[in-house]
């Protein structure tokens, strides 16, 4: 491996361990959080928000994504989409109900 | 059947080796892309064959109901057929001899599946039993019959070779696929032999029904999750093996309209399969944890209230079942549509009409098979906006279907047909899935399906689709490849019996179920709605239809015995005997040797040239440079 | 003939086998879990009672848990680094550092399940706890699965750095993806299952 290669990881290196303390934050916060008892809506939100950083930040610098190839990013599309469906659509399914008597 | 796949191993060395060895090594222990494709097959067909037994013994019962089944009519056949391949085989480890010892093993299976207290005390059907045959029936010719044999076989023996690849990208996983799904398979068929019998709750195990049922049930549970394995690891292989392994030169827009068929296919087990093994694993939590995940509160099984803490919804399940089930249904369907696009241009000697058409047909309506599930569910008290929109994505889902068929028949305009066995087959797909196809249309739409549903006419619907369809597919597929993977090619005669014996019984076999499903017949009915005034008139055809099952099964015994026949006395043949443009036929040995090429393939055209003018040939294989 | 593409990256998708084989996996993972996660939501939205995950579960060791995680995705990612710039003894310090983390997460899961059972909360007991046990159950299992192929790579596997270092560096960098996908369920599981 070239030693402009080796540069490279140790730069990388910096970024993780700069990824993994955003990531110690955010837990704390999340925690500190859920401690008030906010509204149900509220807490739903944040929460949500706060474990979507954190996947994204996992998913972009621990598992490269970030700087990844296009044939990853559209396997992941096309999942996404499905997946989508999937929590979406027997959401609407059941909350559509006929009225029973 | 030793010749059946006589590959050249990789060195001398292994060779000698392989020579002591002999049989387990080059057979079972085997990561060769071919072989595991013939494993596949063989474990298939064979379970086709069960399957359609399990079929032969309920047509029976809803002929004559009430009545003794003579068990022997089932058992003596085939036992006969085992022993007549064992003699064939000559007791020589081989294929032939296993395959002869499976067929005596299927023939016990079922003697004992006929005898017993519980099961047909006096030769009588249970009720019971009859729900178990329904739900394996079922069970076994989707997950263990079709499925694998079109995807597990073709796709692992044809796609590597139409390609220009040495062997699947990830060969052990490939061998785990196999031995994942043979466990699975054994569980399933384990599971008659448990207290209580098989699974008995319908292919579909809806819940609460599944979670009160027998212990049959937790097996056909575990064994769903080990053929769930299997299939994802299954299109895993296939989807990087597709986009990594191709030849120098096979650009996407010039792979055989069969491996786009695998293709999208291995997407749909991808992503489809995962929600029905979550569901799964909720169904077993319920059933062995006590859990009530599709259990609602207040529950009364029998006259007493169920002791559960309740609290959830059977429809869950449904939902979860059929976003993998109805994608399952594109799974039975886009590998036969790739056969026939392979069987359809080689014998018109025409390229396939609209190629680009196709392909993004195919991918359109992979697309589209995920967001249509519900409208298996129209009846469970949907509203009105969530069950128009399912309609209209099954009556989108229907163009690209109709897109594949029209180009298909126009590919056959203006050519000269070869009327070969594959090519009767493929022929007759065409009408078949046609009537299958069209039939589907009133299901999809809520107004028709609440009369329809549940009744005969589904089951006619999707026997179509995947019978006469499907499985005519894969025969014309077993006639077309089997020279390459033998070196010899079946009989032509005995093939045309089989054909035109098959298709008339078969269209008597399911016909009359629209006729029955018309008038009301419910499906499930263990005495084929003897009970019932409205179906009084409808009921002769029983008889009908059992008559048409038994012709069918006669021929079938045709076709079994060509494919062994012809390993021995078929006619012998050399690479390409088909004169066909794919790489499998113009660039591979026959049989292919380990490693499937002698030297790397490099691909310089589109999969159909045939009839190209100022050619001196009536083909142009894709290899073959300018 | 050898399959290609094993090692060196195909030119037209620039990967190589494994990597677009891990990704495919870890799709149909998302699928899994995302059925379970639907089921979830369907079960909650549908019930007449829910308790909040604070009032059953034990915060405390929730939050330690998605700590020592989060430092095992860290370790995993710099067991890879160390490969890259060639240096082993470090690959073999962060990733038993990796595997020890993961034993630690599933000890602290386990003193968790048997303080349930103590007070005879089984999954039985209600939907909460019945989907409580088969999420963190079936991550656990994602978990052991994880520990397996980690062990094999931190022992017998990495004789494999001798021979074809490149290769071995690509098996830790699959094995990552793998071991960060199991992280990054977990930190979904953690505030859906104990802080709402």
């Amino acid at each position: 491996m070239s030693e402009a290669h080796a540069e490279d990881i140790k730069k990388h290196v910096r970024t993780y361990i700069m990824v993994f303390v955003v990531l110690l934050a955010l837990t704390i916060v999340t925690v500190a959080v859920s401690t008030l008892h906010l509204s149900t809506v509220a807490a739903v939100s944040v929460a949500l928000i706060i474990a979507v950083i954190k996947g994204s930040l996992v998913a972009s610098y621990f598992m490269h994504l970030i700087s990844e190839k296009k044939l990853i990013y559209a396997v992941l599309v096309l999942t996404v989409v499905f997946f989508v469906g999937l929590m979406f659509l027997p959401v609407g399914a059941f909350s559509d109900k006929v009225a029973l008597p | 059947m030793d010749q059946l796949v006589a590959t050249a191993p990789h060195d001398v060395g292994a060779h000698a080796h392989h020579e002591e060895l002999g049989f387990w090594r080059k057979y079972i222990f085997s990561i060769d892309h071919k072989i595991i494709g013939l494993q596949y097959g063989i474990s298939a067909l064979l379970f086709l064959f069960f399957g359609f037994t399990l079929m032969m013994l309920m047509r029976w019962q809803l002929a004559h109901p009430n009545y003794p089944i003579p068990a022997m009519y089932f058992i003596v056949p085939i036992a006969v057929i085992g022993i007549v391949i064992l003699l064939v085989s000559k007791f020589k480890p081989s294929l032939s001899m296993l395959v002869g010892l499976l067929f005596l093993g299927v023939a016990a299976l079922v003697s004992y599946l006929t005898s017993g207290e519980d099961r047909m005390p006096g030769g009588i059907m249970l009720p019971e039993f009859y729900n178990q045959l329904g739900a394996m029936h079922g069970t076994i010719m989707v997950f263990l019959g079709v499925v694998p044999l079109a995807v597990g076989a073709f796709g692992n023996y044809v796609v590597p070779l139409q390609i220009g690849a040495p062997d699947m990208a990830f060969p052990k996983l490939n061998a785990a696929s196999y031995w994942s799904y043979f466990v699975g398979g054994v569980v399933m068929l384990v599971s008659f032999f448990v207290p209580g019998g098989a699974a008995n709750s319908g292919w579909t195990s809806y819940s609460p029904l599944a979670n009160t049922a027998t212990t049959g049930q937790t097996f056909w549970l575990i064994g769903m999750v080990f053929l769930i394995t299997s299939s994802l690891l299954g299109s895993v292989n296939f989807i990087t093996t597709i986009i990594q392994l191709r030849a120098k030169g096979m650009t996407f827009m010039r792979l055989p309209f069969f491996v786009w068929a695998q293709f999208v296919t291995s997407f749909l087990l991808l992503l489809a399969f995962p929600p029905l093994e979550a569901a799964g694993i909720l169904q077993l939590m319920d059933r062995l944890a006590g859990t009530s995940f599709f259990l609602p509160s207040g529950l009364v099984v029998a006259g007493q209230p169920l002791q559960v803490s309740g609290g959830g919804h059977p429809i869950l399940w449904q939902h979860l079942f059929w976003f993998l089930a109805h994608p399952e249904v594109y799974v039975l369907i886009l590998p036969a549509m790739g056969i026939l696009g392979e069987v359809i241009a080689n014998n018109t000697r025409k390229p396939l009409w609209g190629y680009k058409s196709l392909v993004y047909a195919v991918i359109f309506l992979g697309f589209m098979s995920f967001i249509v599930w519900a409208h298996h569910m129209f009846l469970t008290g949907m509203g009105t906006v969530i069950s128009a929109f399912f309609q209209t994505t099954t009556m989108i889902i229907s163009i690209p279907s109709v897109i594949i068929l029209t180009a298909l028949i126009i590919s056959l305009w203006g050519g000269s047909i070869r009327f070969t066995t594959p090519m009767l087959f493929a022929l007759a797909f065409l009408p078949m899935f046609g009537i299958g196809g069209l039939t589907g249309l009133p299901l999809g739409l809520a107004p028709t399906d609440i009369h329809l549903h549940d009744t005969y006419y589904v089951i006619g619907h999707f026997h179509y689709v995947v019978a006469p369809g499907s499985l005519f597919a894969l025969f014309a597929g077993i006639y077309y490849w089997y020279p390459k993977v033998t070196g010899r090619k079946m009989s032509d005669v005995m093939g045309k019996i089989h054909f035109w014996g098959s298709f008339v019984s078969i269209n008597i076999v399911f016909l009359p179920m629209f006729i029955q499903g018309f008038a009301g017949v419910s499906r499930r009915l263990s005495d084929g709605a003897q009970q019932y005034a409205h179906a009084q008139s409808v009921l002769p055809w029983n008889e009908v239809m059992s008559i048409g099952a038994w012709v069918l099964g006669v021929f079938q015994i045709v076709f079994i015995f060509n494919f062994f026949w012809s390993l021995r006395r078929g006619e012998t043949v050399n690479e390409n005997p088909w004169q066909a443009t794919t790489l499998e036929w113009s660039a591979a040995p026959t049989p292919p040797p380990h490693g499937n090429f002698i030297k790397v393939p490099e691909v310089y055209r589109g999969p159909y040239e045939y009839s190209v003018p100022g050619k001196s040939r009536d083909y142009t294989p894709q290899n073959e440079a300018d | 003939m050898q399959i290609p593409y094993t090692v060196q990256l195909r030119s037209d998708t620039g990967l190589f086998n494994a990597k677009l084989g891990v990704w495919l996996f870890l799709a149909s993972e998302v699928m899994l879990f995302g059925a379970l996660f639907s089921s979830y939501v369907l079960l909650r939205v549908g019930a007449d009672h829910w308790p909040h995950g604070w009032e059953e579960l034990n915060i405390p060791l929730a939050t330690l848990n998605t700590v020592v995680l989060i430092s095992s995705s860290v370790t995993m990612v710099m067991s890879w680094a160390s490969l890259k710039m060639s240096n082993f003894k470090k690959y073999k310090l962060y990733m038993g550092l990796t595997i020890l983390c993961a034993l630690i997460f599933l000890v602290v899961k386990a003193f968790e399940y048997g303080h349930k059972f103590e007070i005879g909360h089984y999954p039985s007991y209600n939907t909460f706890l019945a989907i409580y046990f088969t999420l963190t159950g079936l991550h656990g299992l994602h978990v052991i699965g994880g520990i397996v192929l980690n062990t094999y790579l931190w022992g017998p596997g990495s004789y494999m750095w001798k021979t074809e270092p490149e290769r071995f560096t690509n098996r830790v960098e699959v094995a990552g993806l793998y071991w960060h996908f199991v992280d990054l369920v977990w930190i979904f599981l953690f505030p859906v299952l104990y802080l709402l």
